[in-house]
């Protein structure tokens, strides 16, 4: 097995902040190698400097034997190193179709020349579409396709270059099961073209699906280098945290009195009626793929979207919001999906995040007690967990996953009836789950939480109960104790079994 | 080299503003003196009063391009009430506040229920107004004894307490020195600076202007403060253009041709002071200040009139690269 691509020594510092200490590892050709690490390991920047984004500080990286120094993004891309970003749509112009998206390197290279012959182009572009497998016709505008779709369009542009190295940072974070089983194949496809691979995740499903190797970083080193097999995934987490990790152990609560109940209720037009019920006190994970409904619960519930029929009971009364605001005064919170485009305020500091739903708790007559919220916001941000330094910080001063943690703290500040997490665990590593998972559960007193997730993992870790949707129905449900995962698997994949599954 | 930058962020305008005025104190004959510092409050003072209800609409985010043919408006009309109408000061007044109003709330209407864009709903605004101030009169300009279309002749005047707005001056230390105009500028200021910065609302549409969808999710009432924004603006417009009917004593159809571009500038410019890089009511302030006082020192320095316009624009221009360039460069 031939080194593609070696680094040796890479540092990098911004300001006097050490980002990267004496970083090296190799890649293989034709080897997926899983690039492992908490938020803040300095993944991120790592990947900056292999894709020409930054300019290491020191240390040498060879390409195919030769020193790779990119200039600029454009220029790595040239050399055969292209990244795949996390937010896919950077990778891709939504306005334009398939085929111009393609060739949009050649198109601003002037390789086509003054006048576009458009021929001569859908036969260049249909060769790079069949490479990655994009069924859809190429006329197609981007926008009007998946995200999985425009991923693969991101990678088959790339495909241009005849990569050696692809990186793939968080690619399935927004992917659906089956949408994520197209990606893989492709990876095995390019595994087998030998392109050497760093894929970076947190999922586990992935990891045990792909890794030949895994590489953990933690505090800006290397901590641990795993080529042994089969791979030792413990190992590579407590590598990842410096510690072991504890395994949470779960005491299911048994509450009875019913906070939340649907009846009858209809998510979308020609879906099944169900019924539902949460109890307070209790954690109940709503598991479902991308698409299968579970935000559709979370807007109707929060007043965005009515339901299509059917009946909502909130504490015995009936309960039917007609906006946010007024889903909030009834007690019923949602912390949303996508922080960053539905919850994050970047203008404002950790504080004034913090605190905006409920300003009116911290002014009297419209004036604001700022004293007041800044120190019921860091007793939050303590609570939680959040590494900040001042809470007068821009709120773009957190990585990403003590982001989250503020996102989820803005909803604990006031107590409720009902609190709705829709993918709270979204881009945050294993340790910031667990402190944002058991600090719901201890903080839950008679509150109710529903927790939306994709991940069956991430579902055993914090509920008391899980209740599968598919369909916009729900499929099934099944108490947290030593769950059959591979009934809620088959719940989650299919509404078929409806009816038998369904307690 | 970082502190140098957000030194030079932060307290960069500020700093050139006050060279600024030692400058034109050494250089300009007469400059350094309080009726010279009076004469530059009231030559922005109307702009000012503008730019700080369009800066209420850059704070959520909008904008709004009708304010200047708001205040000529509302110019016209008091001019209106009082010369053809032949009525008081107050029904004047009270006519054009509603007329600010009603105009704010046609341009949110329009923005938050038809979901026009804000820079056409207010542009269109704009022309329906100048085309409109023009139609009572058949485009002519309004004094006491004007031909209505009619054949009538004008016969109201304006109000003596109304002319006063425009030409009464307050004593302060010196007699009869501070006009009622600057009074209002620096009230007006004061109101505007304390509700966007130390109000609920104020910082709700802060949080609005930086991410509607995150706001909304958080229950704020996005399309009440919107619209309030306009409202806002246009109210304020229309004091501006009152304020301008008192000092003129007529309504001239002329007037307040540079208003729009002028306040809009001034509110662009505060971005850049103490670093805000957002809309905030001190650096409109300041940025009308500034202008007001570059003008003016290049006039006692004989620079030509028709090079203001070159003078505002090139300063606006410097003063957004300051603040979008450097403030960038910093967040990153």
């Amino acid at each position: 097995m031939s080194t593609t691509l070696q680094l040796k020594g890479i540092r990098k510092a911004f300001g006097s902040n050490q980002v990267l200490h004496d970083i090296g590892f190799e890649l293989q050709a034709g080897n997926v190698t899983v690039l492992m690490g908490a938020n803040g390991a300095g993944k991120s920047t790592l990947v900056r400097i292999l894709s020409g984004v930054h300019k290491r500080d020191t240390g040498d990286i060879i390409l195919l034997g030769r020193t790779f120094n990119p200039k600029t993004p454009m220029d790595a891309v040239a050399q055969g190193v292209v990244t795949v970003h996390q937010g896919i749509n950077d990778g891709v112009v939504p306005d334009l179709d398939i085929a111009s998206n393609l060739l949009l390197e050649y198109l601003a290279t002037g390789g086509s020349g003054f006048w576009i012959r458009q021929g001569a182009l859908k036969k260049k572009a249909q060769a790079l579409a069949d490479l990655v497998g994009i069924s859809s016709s190429l006329d197609t505008p981007v926008h009007a396709l998946s995200l999985a779709d425009r991923q693969l369009v991101a990678i088959a542009r790339a495909m241009a270059y005849e990569p050696r190295v692809m990186i793939l940072d968080e690619p399935t974070s927004s992917l659906s099961a089956a949408e994520a089983d197209t990606l893989f194949s492709l990876i095995d496809k390019l595994r087998e073209h030998g392109v050497a691979i760093l894929y970076i995740s947190h999922r586990m499903s992935d990891i045990r699906r792909l890794a030949d190797r895994i590489v953990v970083m933690r505090d800006g080193q290397i901590s641990a280098n795993l080529v042994e097999q089969p791979l030792p995934l413990n190992e590579a987490v407590n590598a990842m945290l410096g510690r072991s990790m504890d395994n949470t152990t779960l005491t299911i609560s048994q509450t009875t009195t019913p906070s939340l109940r649907l009846s009858n209720a209809v998510l979308a037009q020609g879906a099944h009626p169900f019924d539902m019920t949460v109890h307070e006190g209790e954690v109940v994970a709503i598991v479902g793929l991308v698409g299968s409904g579970k935000s559709a619960l979370a807007n109707v519930l929060f007043g965005i979207n009515p339901l299509i029929s059917g009946t909502l009971q909130l504490a015995d009364k009936p309960y039917c919001p007609t906006s946010p605001a007024k889903a909030i005064a009834a007690g019923v919170f949602l912390c949303p999906r996508d922080r960053g485009s539905n919850a994050v305020v970047p203008d404002f500091n950790l504080t004034h995040n913090i605190t905006l739903p409920f300003l009116h708790k911290y002014s009297r007559f419209s004036w604001l007690r700022t004293r007041h919220e800044e120190k019921r916001s860091q007793q939050l941000l303590d609570e939680i967990g959040v590494v900040y330094q001042n809470s007068n910080d821009n709120i773009g001063t957190l990585s990403g996953g003590n982001q989250q943690k503020v996102s989820v703290a803005r909803w604990l500040s006031e107590s409720c009836r009902l609190l709705i997490l829709d993918e709270p665990f979204q881009g945050v590593d294993i340790q910031a789950r667990r402190d944002i998972g058991t600090h719901l559960r201890n903080a839950a007193g008679t509150r109710a939480t529903l927790v939306l997730v994709s991940e069956i993992d991430e579902a055993t870790e914090i509920a008391d109960r899980i209740i599968v949707i598919a369909e916009h129905t729900l499929a099934g449900e099944q108490i947290n104790q030593e769950p059959d995962l591979d009934l809620l698997l088959s719940m989650m994949a299919s509404a078929n079994n409806l009816g038998t599954t369904a307690a | 080299m970082n502190k140098v930058i957000n030194l030079a962020i932060r307290y960069g305008f500020l700093t050139l503003l006050v060279g600024l005025v030692v400058f034109f104190s050494i250089a300009a004959d007469g400059f350094a003196g309080p009726h010279s510092a009076v004469f530059i409050f009231q030559s922005v003072a109307i702009t000012g009063i503008l730019a700080l209800g369009v800066t209420c609409t850059l704070v959520v985010g909008g904008f709004d391009l009708s304010i200047g043919s708001v205040a000529t408006s509302s110019l016209m009309l008091s001019a209106y009430v009082m010369v053809v109408w032949e009525q008081s000061a107050l029904v004047a007044i009270v006519l054009c506040l509603l007329m600010g109003a009603l105009v704010g709330l046609v341009n949110g209407w329009l923005i938050v229920r038809m979901r026009v864009p804000d820079l056409l709903a207010t542009l269109g605004m704009m022309f329906l107004l100048i085309g409109l101030q023009r139609i009572p009169t058949q485009g002519r300009s309004i004094a006491t004894g004007m031909t209505l279309p009619d054949g009538t002749v004008a016969q109201g005047t304006f109000s003596p307490a109304f002319l006063a707005l425009g030409r009464h001056r307050f004593d302060l230390f010196i007699e009869r020195l501070l006009p009622v105009s600057v009074v209002v500028l620096l009230v007006i200021a004061v109101l505007v600076f304390l509700f966007l910065n130390y109000t609920r609302h104020g910082r709700l549409m802060y949080a609005i202007g930086s991410n509607e969808r995150a706001s909304s999710l958080a229950g704020v009432a996005v399309n009440k403060y919107k619209v309030t924004a306009y409202v806002i603006s246009g109210v304020l417009a229309s004091v501006g253009g009152m304020l301008m009917s008192a000092r003129l004593g007529r309504g001239d159809i002329a007037s307040g041709n540079n208003l729009l571009l002028d306040s809009v500038a001034a509110a662009l410019i505060g971005y850049a002071v103490l670093g805000a890089a957002r809309p905030n009511a001190f650096g409109t302030a300041m940025g009308a200040l500034f202008v007001g006082i570059l003008l003016q020192g290049l006039t006692m320095m004989n620079a030509p009139y028709y090079t203001q316009d070159f003078v505002k624009g090139a300063v606006l221009v410097l003063a957004l690269m300051f603040t979008f360039s450097l403030s960038a460069r910093q967040r990153r």
